[in-house]
């Protein structure tokens, strides 16, 4: 995949952790944050900027959740399936939202409409099962209103 | 602001403030919480802001935006102080009439009240509403009264007194001396006592020390340190800085999940205003002590939650935990003495200090003191976050508090302590609350989650997801807790799916009890929890899944059916319209059936069937019956009679 990776927006991200340690981790977050994903050019640079093995670098990028090594879609969808959601029905929600994107929790769509992930509780457990859509909470969910939340993203 | 530099100065700029704002001037106060804001209480701010410029009030009432208030079942909250006035489930067209009838006329709005749904009775104030009148909500109380991202607020409150009384007033082995006769034990899961890490800690031999907020709640269904940290980020803040004075330590992390983006806004704005006033930074309200606070964002890792893990992480490393024969208040990050707590816990220190360790210590059980926050979710009626002494029995959590069931239906189990936890059964429900009750029952206090059941839930796949869970979260790092969680897992998606054979149970135990016994850290140590207290009270479930092929909830997929009752089908087409499959035929006055080999059991039809005619049944453990004959369909409607 080519992307386009700045250098420069990389160094200045780095530049604002001038000497602190252990920043590895807030680092990667914070490109994550620019590019919504972390491409291979831009974990290289982190690598030689901060002076510590590619290989390392990639094993956090690829411990953690919030890092994703692959781009991710236009809209975020989080399906909740804390323990609250859970017993209130959420596995049924995100089956639901899997058959109506047609991929499963993990994926992108190939168009890079959508992304789904599964969460384990997003702290608004009045509200479940809830599904988040860029940022914007769907509550109190059944799987017949799914759909009809989805369209208003195309 | 000039910086604060004693004691008397934190004193006179209280006063000052007191004086300047006058307490008969009414506050319009609405909840911020992550869970109001999803139900959009900003857009009730700003409905407020607008309407009290419209009628040119801005001097005669103030607009507070506070953090949680904890009832989120009513969210949006309004509450009008000094009255203490409650409004629940507020929408932006409330707000003209709040402000023309409550603001202007003090009058009531009778129908933004809550009503108790058994009594019928309508409650004015917020003390009055039974699920607040029944808690004790020493730590959790002040979150409705502040704004966070103003300190003065908290100053206001008697903020920061606690620590200047640690500095000027006492010495550090006093403080130390004064935490552990609290009886505070850690309210992150594993519930040590704290001031016996803090002396561990003060004694250790370096120079430089650490001090560490835990606030990367990871269990399922638990927000309340989000909920503190995001509502009442000073009083965590004056909790570490009086700890860090006892130990003897002059920086501080918090750590705190980038999943929490309020919180970790909020908590940079309070560090930045602390060090304004000079409660942080150097020569701290001119005592000579220096301290100051990094933040650290954690990338989403249940394990990273793990002391040791969390450590690792902070040095900016994959965040596995280590074997713990060194105690991290030795050897914790840098390999320097740290004394790690989670955020409540560290929210309990200034009550601490300004009230005494005895009068802490009258609140509470015989091994456990004080009050926990717990967030009373999933099949209850009044969800939210809930704050008694400990001790108080699960029964009253659940009914005086949490008002019950919803829909009438019956009480399984409560599940506390997240996913090392474990069930409770309702033979159990009158049990205390305190760490050591919970572990007797076989389950634990965690961080304080507290999930209710219904007869709708399903105890073998409730294990089976939490050892999803924990599968997904274990490290791999330690074989034990690798293997076997991966292999208790196998054995319950076997069994909910049909597949169960006798031994599973006994098998289970036995991986469920080496994990135990042989897991490097506290995630694989108590993974046996959800499986053995499940097998221990709902052995009968684990059965029928496995001898009768049958899921007593109706719950696991492959162990039911769903079923159109013909003689309660009306034929109104509902489920026939909204089935994703196609798997449902019939048409007007055509009784539905349901195509058992096209159904995904995705339950819509069951939703859908209008709840007067409640066609639609589940089915576990029976076959499904025929549908009638095609010809026998037909739905024949009585004339209605003329009149004549």
């Amino acid at each position: 995949m080519v992307s386009q990776i700045d250098p420069v927006a990389i160094d200045t991200i780095i530049d604002r952790y001038q000497g602190e340690e252990g920043i590895l981790i807030q680092v990667l977050l914070d490109v994550q944050h620019e590019y919504n994903w972390l491409p291979q050019e831009a974990l290289k640079r982190i690598s030689d900027r901060l002076g510590i093995a590619f290989s390392e670098v990639y094993r956090v990028a690829s411990f953690y959740k919030a890092m994703s090594l692959t781009p991710r879609g236009y809209h975020l969808i989080r399906v909740c399936l804390g323990t609250a959601c859970h017993v209130r029905g959420a596995p049924r929600i995100l089956d639901k939202v899997e058959r109506a994107i047609n991929i499963k929790a993990g994926e992108t769509t190939q168009d890079m409409k959508f992304s789904l992930e599964r969460v384990n509780c997003l702290g608004c457990c009045a509200l479940g099962p809830v599904m988040v859509v860029d940022g914007e909470a769907h509550g109190n969910l059944v799987p017949a209103k799914v759909e009809e939340i989805l369209n208003e993203y195309y | 602001m000039a910086q604060l530099k004693s004691s008397a100065e934190l004193e006179a700029f209280r006063e000052a403030i007191l004086n300047k704002k006058g307490t008969e001037r009414p506050c319009i106060t609405i909840c911020s919480g992550t869970g109001c804001r999803a139900y959009a209480s900003e857009t009730v701010s700003t409905a407020f802001e607008e309407e009290i410029k419209k009628q040119g009030l801005e001097d005669t009432v103030d607009v507070k935006t506070t953090g949680c208030h904890g009832f989120c079942e009513k969210g949006p909250l309004v509450v009008i102080l000094p009255g203490e006035i409650c409004y629940v489930q507020v929408k932006p067209t409330d707000v003209v009439q709040i402000i023309s009838q409550t603001i202007v006329e003090s009058k009531i709005v009778d129908h933004l009240l809550y009503t108790d749904p058994v009594t019928g009775e309508k409650a004015v104030h917020e003390s009055e509403i039974p699920f607040y009148k029944n808690q004790a909500r020493l730590v959790f109380g002040n979150n409705s009264k502040i704004d966070p991202t103003n300190i003065d607020d908290y100053i206001v409150l008697g903020g920061y007194s606690a620590l200047s009384k640690a500095l000027f007033k006492m010495a550090p082995e006093e403080i130390i001396k004064e935490v552990k006769n609290s009886g505070l034990r850690g309210r992150g899961g594993g519930g040590f006592p704290t001031g016996r890490k803090w002396e561990e800690c003060r004694y250790a031999p370096r120079d430089i020390k650490y001090v560490i907020v835990n606030a990367d709640e990871g269990d399922p269904g638990a927000y309340m340190d989000r909920s503190l940290l995001e509502g009442n980020p000073h009083s965590v803040l004056e909790g570490l800085i009086i700890g860090a004075y006892a130990i003897g330590s002059h920086v501080g992390y918090i750590y705190v999940r980038e999943e929490y983006p309020l919180a970790v806004e909020n908590v940079f704005i309070a560090i930045n205003q602390a060090e304004e006033y000079g409660f942080l930074g150097k020569d701290i309200l001119g005592s000579g002590f220096d301290f100051t606070i990094k933040v650290h964002r954690g990338a989403g890792a249940f394990v990273s939650g793990e002391s040791s893990a969390l450590m690792t992480a902070l040095e900016g490393r994959v965040g596995e935990p280590r074997p713990k024969y060194i105690h991290t208040v030795i050897s914790g990050i840098w390999d320097k003495p740290s004394t790690l707590n989670n955020v409540e816990t560290w929210a309990n220190v200034p009550l601490i200090i300004n009230n005494g360790a005895d009068w802490y210590a009258s609140i509470g059980t015989e091994s456990s003191k004080g009050t926990k926050i717990f967030s009373l979710v999933g099949k209850v009626n009044n969800t939210g976050l809930v704050e008694v002494p400990m001790g108080t029995s699960l029964r009253d959590i659940i009914y005086n508090i949490g008002g019950g069931i919803p829909e009438g239906k019956k009480f399984k189990a409560v599940q506390t302590g997240g996913p090392s936890g474990g069930c409770i059964p309702e033979s159990l429900i009158d049990s205390p609350v305190d760490f050591d009750e919970l572990s007797a029952l076989g389950s634990m206090m965690g961080s304080g989650g507290m999930i209710v059941m219904d007869e709708d839930t399903c105890m073998v796949d409730t294990a089976r997801y939490f050892l999803d869970f924990l599968a997904d979260e274990s490290c791999g790092k330690c074989t034990p807790c690798r293997e076997g969680i991966d292999q208790m897992l196998t054995i319950l998606t076997h069994i909910t799916e049909g597949e169960g054979q006798d031994g599973d149970i006994e098998l289970l135990e036995e991986i469920a009890e080496v994990t135990r016994d042989a897991s490097l850290c506290a995630l694989g140590q108590t993974a046996a929890n959800p499986v053995l207290s499940t097998i221990r009270y709902f052995r009968d479930e684990y059965e029928a899944h496995i001898t009768e092929k049958r899921c007593p909830a109706g719950v696991c997929k492959a162990l039911i059916s769903y079923y159109i009752q013909p003689d309660k089908c009306k034929a109104c087409l509902i489920c026939l319209k909204n089935c994703p499959s196609g798997a449902i035929t019939g048409g007007k006055k055509q009784i539905h059936v349901i195509d058992q080999g096209k159904c995904i059991k995705c339950g819509i039809c069951f939703d859908v069937c209008p709840k007067r005619f409640s066609a639609v049944e589940k089915i576990s453990g029976r076959p499904v019956p025929l549908p009638p004959p095609i010809e026998a369909r037909t739905i024949r409607e009585r004339k209605p009679r003329r009149k004549h």
